[in-house]
């Protein structure tokens, strides 16, 4: 009978002690999810430390963006939201936002205002894509390439990836549908501003997929941002697509021999949303963070650890140089006058409708 | 006994019948026993039969649409999709009141993105309406305030609605409940405070017009029913076709249609390839089909692992077993070594050996045995994830091999040796059989270990070489199609159990150990 009372009285103390786990999010801490990796360490050191200092929380990280949709909607179905601030891709952002399951943000009365004067929603201007995003980086998708694997000639254009006559080798691209299609299409003929249109029709589709059959055997498909470099480092392709930031590192840190391909890059935008659900406090101590880290100072600080440019215009001349490696920052952004020459405006409205479809069609396509 | 036959019940020691009061003590001590793996029991519900139930649940709970459009759903009841025509207005009008509800609660582009897996475009669709949704129906509003600006009072409309001969106007009493749930739930209004949607005014047309009793309710109602007869009549189909065309398709309202019902078995269809039609399933085009490969793909690669596990686990386990302690225990560490290394680590070291440029394919070329630019292919398709899916569950073969093989006596391969067997014989005849339990067992292990495994074949499988549960996880966590990721999940348990059935009937699982 001891034994039984012992066993009973323990289980309800770890059945007590999980409970309290679950909601002990104390008043002192605030959970931050983020991507992780070089971009966690930039968020790290221009935004959780100075603000941990200024208001005494202490910050905790994690990783899990990659899947930020699935697990709000879980916590949400739960009713125990466990996040505070959550750094998502702006799709994402529009996702969560139509879902209600993402605060809606005033820019004007909840952001801090440029430090040239201009209003919030000025400041940030056509990046406030939803009433829930409070921007925080312009990146973009662009390709890399060994300078000592392409010969003489160094590709300038996107299509390079689809020449394998004068870059031969593998190539690496991303195991998904979005950017692929648009460049395949880009390649093959298509005028810029007709790319959406022609992919919204079924021959538009097969021409894509035509496109990228020329070269299916020269790819390897990734997955993880990290991908791309290792496999550049290693020779492993003679050029790849990744996230510019990504490649900066690649190029400047580790030292490679691997070159940027600024063409048609296709630009995209990361930032903040506040789940719904929060208690009040919690609420007012995300929005006082997302205040702090938005602000014109704070965006400019982030680019000194890593090639992402800021979100506010405001911030731009105040880019300076890297922490570390003492170069100058302002050249490698993707919003660079110089790397800026020919971008491509990715459509989220189209593929929030599309990606279903195409992703189905895509994956059927690479098992093929 | 005899004795008990003429005496009544045997009595205990306290005077109770034997019988009962063996009962409860026997009833005491099963309690006692039921308390003691309580904790056991309950953890197991909780954390393991309650989630996978409410998953695979899933793979057939399609109340979202009939939860969002009440009213749609039913009134499309009646429409039949092979006039080749879109429905009528009182459709359109049902679907104007489910979607102000369904936005002000910002569910509408959930049913979008729910029924977007079905048709491409709806999820586009009903964003775009969401936005103008709010609009439909002010042609009513403003005519009834023309009336009577007393049609813009809320606390008019609170009062009638209150009012019990109200009912003598079913769809703006509904309209209005609508309404007034919602700005309580959602805004945190006053009902009394705000005026009501334009929904509610076009509830109210269509009730007055549809000829209601309205003698005993207040006389504003009365003048407005002979006035709306002469209203200028607001065209819903029209003000939909205007956002979009695809409002007028008979596939958009046949998806609505279909998808009606609670449960559906759209998601197993598209499970196995296939998709719903009004009458039964077709196949869905041929550039869609990827879930049945996957499945063949998934079955084939696991049993293949299996075998290579057995290949190359039986010797090491045999080694552990017959030598000496010493060595014995050396191996054994290398053998449970990685087990002790994170398995991303382990999978990653075999991106660094396996790759073009890496350190198989060097001592491969520097041998001379392939030419420098044809170099093998071994990562990135089936065969790196073989290799490497063989090397991370080769303990799981080894261990339950090793403790079966150390019950086997030496002394009866001796035996069958002195009684004249060869070697082969010997080992065919008398030490494989004893082994086939450890076989079994360790196949078991690494074979439903292999088909749920996805982080190793993600990383090293390139397209040819991952499994179905790289696409649950997918739509677990991108697509968000959990549905779908269900039906999958739902499909790959079954198999597993099929399989399981098929080698208890064949090997039977009597005859499987993990040790002696």
């Amino acid at each position: 009978m001891k034994l039984t009372t012992t066993l009973m009285a323990s289980s309800a103390l770890v059945m007590a002690s999980t409970s309290a786990f679950a909601d002990g999010h104390m008043a002192s801490e605030m959970t931050i999810v983020s991507w992780g990796g070089a971009y966690s360490a930039s968020q790290q050191a221009a935004y959780h430390d100075p603000y941990s200092e200024m208001a005494g929380v202490t910050i905790i990280n994690d990783e899990s963006s990659a899947e930020a949709v699935a697990k709000l909607r879980a916590m949400n179905e739960a009713g125990n939201v466990t996040w505070d601030v959550v750094d998502v891709v702006a799709s994402d952002a529009i996702r969560l936002c139509d879902e209600g399951l993402a605060l809606e943000i005033d820019a004007d009365t909840q952001l801090a205002d440029g430090d040239d004067g201009s209003k919030a929603s000025d400041d940030f201007g056509d990046l406030l894509v939803s009433d829930c995003f409070i921007p925080q980086i312009v990146y973009s998708t662009t390709a890399g390439y060994r300078t000592d694997l392409v010969g003489d000639t160094p590709p300038t254009s996107i299509c390079a990836l689809f020449d394998t006559d004068t870059y031969p080798g593998m190539r690496s691209l991303e195991k998904r549908p979005i950017n692929n299609m648009e460049w395949a299409l880009l390649c093959d003929g298509v005028a810029k501003e007709d790319v959406y249109d022609v992919l919204e029709t079924k021959e538009g589709q097969a021409q894509a997929f035509a496109k990228l059959d020329t070269i299916k055997d020269s790819v390897v498909w990734w997955s993880a941002g990290a991908d791309t470099p290792q496999l550049l480092a290693d020779g492993e392709v003679v050029m790849g697509t990744t996230y510019n930031g990504r490649l900066f590192a690649l190029i400047e840190e580790q030292k490679q021999p691997v070159g940027m391909l600024w063409d048609a890059q296709v630009f995209d935008l990361d930032g903040w949303i506040i789940p719904t659900g929060l208690s009040p406090e919690r609420e007012a101590r995300a929005l006082d963070y997302v205040k702090f880290a938005t602000d014109t100072q704070r965006l400019a600080d982030q680019a000194k650890y890593i090639s992402y440019g800021p979100a506010r215009a405001s911030s731009a001349p105040l880019v300076g140089k890297h922490a570390t490696l003492g170069i100058d920052m302002a050249q490698h952004m993707p919003t660079d006058p110089e790397n800026a020459k020919n971008t491509f405006l990715y459509n989220y409205e189209w593929w929030a409708d599309y990606r279903d479809d195409l992703d189905a069609k895509f994956q059927a396509w690479l098992s093929q | 006994m005899t004795d008990t036959a003429q005496s009544g019940p045997v009595l205990a020691a306290d005077g109770r019948p034997l019988k009962a009061s063996l009962n409860r003590a026997l009833r005491r001590q099963k309690m006692r026993a039921m308390l003691l793996i309580a904790p056991l029991l309950f953890f197991i519900l909780i954390t393991f039969v309650v989630p996978i139930g409410q998953m695979l649940f899933r793979s057939v709970e399609n109340q979202i649409v009939s939860d969002t459009l009440p009213r749609t759903t039913q009134m499309l009841g009646d429409w039949d999709a092979s006039t080749g025509a879109a429905p009528d207005t009182p459709v359109f009008a049902a679907l104007t009141k489910d979607l102000m509800v369904a936005v002000e609660k910002k569910q509408h582009t959930r049913l979008g993105s729910r029924l977007n897996y079905e048709t491409t475009g709806v999820s586009s669709l009903f964003r775009k309406t969401g936005r103008k949704v709010d609009d439909m129906g002010e042609g009513y509003t403003d005519q009834f305030v023309d009336l009577d600006p007393k049609w813009e009072d809320p606390v008019f409309w609170a009062d009638l609605m209150a009012d019990p001969a109200a009912s003598a106007l079913p769809m703006t009493q509904d309209a209005y409940a609508a309404f007034a749930d919602t700005i309580i739930s959602e805004d945190g209004d006053d009902p009394r405070e705000e005026q009501p949607w334009h929904t509610v005014y076009l509830s109210l047309y269509q009730d007055l017009s549809a000829g209601a009793d309205v003698g005993s309710l207040p006389a504003e109602v009365a003048t407005a029913q002979t006035a709306a007869v002469t209203f200028q009549t607001e065209d819903l189909i029209a003000a939909f076709a205007d956002i979009d065309e695809d409002w007028l398709s008979v596939d958009t309202w046949q998806t609505i249609q279909t998808y009606s019902p609670a449960f559906t078995n759209g998601y197993f269809l598209n499970a196995v390839d296939r998709q719903k039609t009004p009458d039964g399933s077709e196949w869905r085009p041929e550039d869609q089909q990827i879930y049945l490969t996957l499945f063949v793909r998934t079955m084939i690669m696991s049993l293949t692992i299996t075998f290579s596990c057995i290949l190359l686990g039986y010797p090491v386990a045999w080694l552990l077993a017959n030598l000496p302690m010493r060595q014995a225990n050396l191996l054994m560490i290398l053998v449970l070594l990685p087990f002790w290394t994170s398995l991303l680590v382990r999978t990653s070291a075999w991106k660094v050996l396996l790759q073009q440029q890496g350190v198989i394919n060097e001592i491969v070329v520097w041998l001379g045995l392939v030419a420098d630019d044809n170099r093998l292919a071994l990562i990135n398709n089936a065969t790196g994830t073989v290799i490497a899916m063989t090397h991370i569950l080769l303990p799981f073969m080894i261990l339950p091999l090793y403790s079966v093989m150390k019950t086997i006596p030496p002394s009866y391969l001796r035996a069958a040796k002195s009684l004249g067997a060869t070697n082969w014989t010997a080992f065919w005849r008398v030490y494989f059989p004893q082994s086939v339990p450890g076989i079994g067992a360790g196949s078991i292990l690494v074979f439903i270990l292999s088909i749920g495994y996805y982080i190793t074949p993600e990383i090293v499988g390139g397209t040819k070489g991952v499994f179905i549960s790289n696409r649950i996880a997918y739509h677990i966590s991108s697509s968000l199609n959990w549905g779908l990721a269900a039906a999958l999940g739902a499909i790959l348990l079954v198999v597993v159990l099929l399989l399981y059935w098929a080698y208890d009937r064949i090997v039977g699982i009597d005859n499987v150990k993990l040790g002696g």
